[in-house]
């Protein structure tokens, strides 16, 4: 019997093109980038915020201690939402709160921690972009937990109720 | 007088060739940057404030001697394979570069298979 080898042939790659873009259709076309799980922190010089001095990234991030690095800018309105979790989290004895001021004035920025309390031990500037881009951030507000100056979790987009008690288990 | 002279200019040429390969090189890296917050855009395309910082990153990195090569794999290591138009050859790209190859060759055995065969 002569088996016909082309229709075969060719219903078989129809099918597995089929196949590709049916499963392609049930994938989120929202793009979020996959976090290596304790990658370590890069290492960077900033600006503190209310000196103006350099300061070198492990001279702010110590080992085997909890920190949590936040991404916040005065013209961010996500980031005013979040602001409450941060000042709570400020309260834990444990974790040391970051903040990196992402292309911000400086006089907004303090204007804005003014009306909204001040969580941060310590404040960083990058007036224009590149320390977020070392962090592998692409906007703000954006929160990293560290620890042993690793980062443990990632939070893209404003802290909530279930993050906010994420980071909260995790740091205890 | 003469040898002053003619190093201002060597050194002024020089600079600005030099300049202007880091300007077009910063181009072409950016060009096969995806602006991830964008639709459809390239770092190189976009205005926003995500393909600004990588725009001065890139060029600060070529400015410390990276190659490009370097500089991808560094974008890469922070953002991911989606950052690069040009995915690179490995286990998880083989369909999407072999596919072309393959559709090709099977469109040609079956031109071979119509008109060349059938002919004879």
């Amino acid at each position: 019997m002569k088996i016909k080898f082309f229709p075969f042939f060719l219903i078989i790659i129809f099918l597995m093109i089929f196949f590709i873009f049916y499963k392609g259709l049930q994938n989120s076309n929202i793009y979020t980038p996959t976090i290596q799980d304790e990658k370590s922190i890069p290492n960077f010089k900033a600006k503190v915020f209310e000196t103006g001095k350099i300061i070198n990234s492990t001279q702010i991030f110590e080992e085997e201690k909890f920190y949590l690095f936040n991404i916040w800018a005065s013209w961010c309105l996500p980031c005013r939402d979040e602001h409450s979790y941060l000042v709570e989290l400020s309260n834990k004895k444990n974790l040391k709160i970051i903040g990196l001021n992402y292309k911000d004035d400086i006089k907004k920025a303090k204007n804005f921690l003014k009306e909204l309390n001040n969580p941060y031990n310590t404040i960083i500037t990058d007036k224009n972009g590149t320390i977020a881009v070392e962090w592998g951030a692409y906007g703000v507000p954006e929160t990293f937990l560290i620890y042993n100056r690793k980062i443990v979790k990632k939070i893209i987009g404003p802290l909530n109720q279930s993050s906010f008690l994420e980071i909260e288990g995790l740091v205890k | 007088m003469k040898i002053l002279k003619f190093l201002i200019v060597f050194v002024f040429f020089y600079s600005l060739i030099f300049s202007n390969a880091n300007s077009s090189s910063q181009n072409e890296i950016t060009k096969n940057l995806r602006c991830l917050i964008c639709q459809g855009q390239s770092v190189y395309d976009s205005d926003s404030e995500f393909a600004n910082s990588l725009k001065i990153v890139v060029k600060q990195k070529l400015d410390e001697g990276l190659t490009e090569k370097q500089i991808y794999n560094f974008l890469e290591d922070r953002y991911g394979k989606w950052i690069l138009y040009d995915p690179k050859f490995d286990k998880n790209t083989y369909f999407l570069w072999l596919l072309p190859i393959l559709l090709f060759l099977i469109g040609g055995a079956i031109i071979f298979k119509l008109f060349i065969i059938k002919k004879n």
